[in-house]
């Protein structure tokens, strides 16, 4: 599609309601990924009830969001997890799950494939068990591959693997081409943010600066490789990759969490990008009215980055990357491509940066000793 | 995937797809197509009127002629034939 200037700015100042709405339907997960953006493991005891889920739906139905991409945690995890898609695609409002797979037996396979406007990531985060489980838990892989064969079997049709691009699994990008074509999937690769545990990891796992311009060079190749928009600080390098190239948080882009929370995209989860909650005034109310996505809609301010050539291509990148890595939103993106970003942090290293505010993380087991 | 070659002939007559939806917008409007899963953004209200209005004409160029400022004919002859190549329209 190339970029269009003139719609890009229409997007900055925000739509009637999102394109690109992520709700994650629980914080409870059965793995720990070291990267989980939603610092995903036990449930919440406020998640949205049945009831509360199917009015929510119905309010997205209502506001003509033709699609929803559904997370967690693990979304299937929920016991009423067919009731809600079921309820969504009824209305025409299209699913986009993402899901670790391990619920993905031959029977839930066959379930899914009989459903109509429905969409399956299944997440991996490299092309062998090793490499994936490194950062997924020992025995994903293996559970995420199975959960492939048996939409396969089931005739589910294409589905997406999806992969956040590691300092590891950068490495492996013809090798995940070659996974989603054995399976006729679509491969989905998206960044690694420093939202939730990524915190944590980001530093030792984010891609170097020669990896995101081999990466850019390979999606540039690749058009047909889904991002979800999540490179488009790589555009600076020169050609637009595909999609919008903005960066869409609280303008065609939010994130709705187990709790009815709404924030300004998913990889904000934090008291800061919080614009208010579904359970108040409905999901509607807060897209059109929060104070919060208003400011986001008003035109930015380039900052550090107003003098470089490249503004207009990457727009100062990732305002969630910026933010957990202690950058203030006027500084450039911490992977900015000229190596900016870098010189930023190094001035901020004493800084103390935000910690992600609700954390869902399993409890750690703390070994005790016996007398 | 593979779509098939679609020609567009502004002499016939034309309509949405039952598959799309439309959402106005401040610039126009997003079709979003249930089946193929595109989302298409249509740049200005009156492409979005024409398009509405295409099923209540006898042909494309009668339903332009109606809807759209004169002089623009061509314009949107084309703006409609990429529509049909994304499965937008389809003919009746």
């Amino acid at each position: 599609m190339g970029a269009d200037f003139s719609l890009r700015n229409r997007f900055e100042r925000g739509l009637a309601a999102p394109i690109c709405l992520t709700w994650e339907l629980t914080y409870a997960c059965n793995l720990a990924c070291t990267h989980c953006l939603s610092s995903s493991g036990r449930r919440d005891p406020m998640e949205l009830s049945t009831k509360e889920a199917k009015d929510l739906i119905d309010e997205i139905a209502a506001m003509q969001i033709f699609y929803i991409n559904i997370g967690g945690g693990e979304p299937m995890i929920r016991r009423d997890f067919f009731e809600l898609i079921e309820h969504a695609v009824k209305q025409k409002v299209g699913v986009k799950f993402s899901t670790n797979g391990t619920r993905i037996d031959e029977e839930a396979a066959r379930r899914l494939a009989a459903i109509d406007y429905l969409d399956i990531q299944i997440s991996i985060d490299g092309a062998d068990a090793q490499t994936s489980d490194r950062i997924r838990g020992a025995g994903s892989y293996d559970q995420a591959r199975r959960a492939m064969d048996n939409l396969q079997a089931a005739d589910f049709g294409q589905f997406k693997i999806s992969v956040v691009m590691t300092r590891e699994s950068i490495e492996q990008l013809d090798e995940f081409e070659t996974l989603a074509q054995h399976y006729g999937a679509e491969l989905r690769l998206t960044r690694l943010r420093p939202s939730g545990r990524g915190v944590d990891v980001w530093e030792e796992l984010h891609p170097t600066r020669e990896q995101n311009r081999r990466l850019y060079q390979w999606l540039l190749a690749r058009p047909n490789v889904l991002t979800g928009d999540s490179f488009f600080h790589l555009s600076a390098l020169g050609d637009p990759l595909e999609g919008l190239n903005l960066c869409g948080a609280g303008r065609v882009v939010c994130l709705i969490d187990p709790v009815g929370e709404v924030y300004a995209c998913p990889f904000v989860i934090h008291d800061e990008f919080k614009a208010g909650n579904v359970r108040d005034a409905g999901f509607a109310q807060v897209w059109t009215a929060s104070e919060l996505f208003r400011s986001l809609r008003e035109p930015g301010n380039p900052g550090a980055c107003g003098s470089c050539g490249s503004y207009d291509a990457c727009r100062g990148g990732c305002m969630a990357a910026k933010f957990f890595t202690g950058l203030e939103m006027s500084d450039p993106d911490p992977e900015c491509v000229f190596g900016h970003g870098e010189v930023a942090l190094e001035k901020k290293r004493l800084t103390i940066r935000p910690t992600p505010s609700p954390d869902h993380s399993k409890r750690v087991a703390v070994a005790i000793t016996s007398r | 995937m593979p779509s098939a070659v679609h020609v567009f002939d502004a002499s016939s007559p034309w309509r949405l797809s039952n598959q799309v939806s439309l959402r106005d917008e401040a610039f126009g409007a997003l079709a979003y197509h249930h089946g193929n899963r595109r989302l298409v953004f249509l740049k200005s209200p009156e492409l979005v009127a024409l398009v509405r209005s295409l099923e209540e004409f006898a042909s494309a160029d009668e339903a332009i002629d109606a809807v759209v400022a004169s002089g623009q004919h061509q314009r949107y002859v084309q703006a409609l034939s990429s529509l049909l190549n994304s499965e937008i329209l389809c003919g009746r």
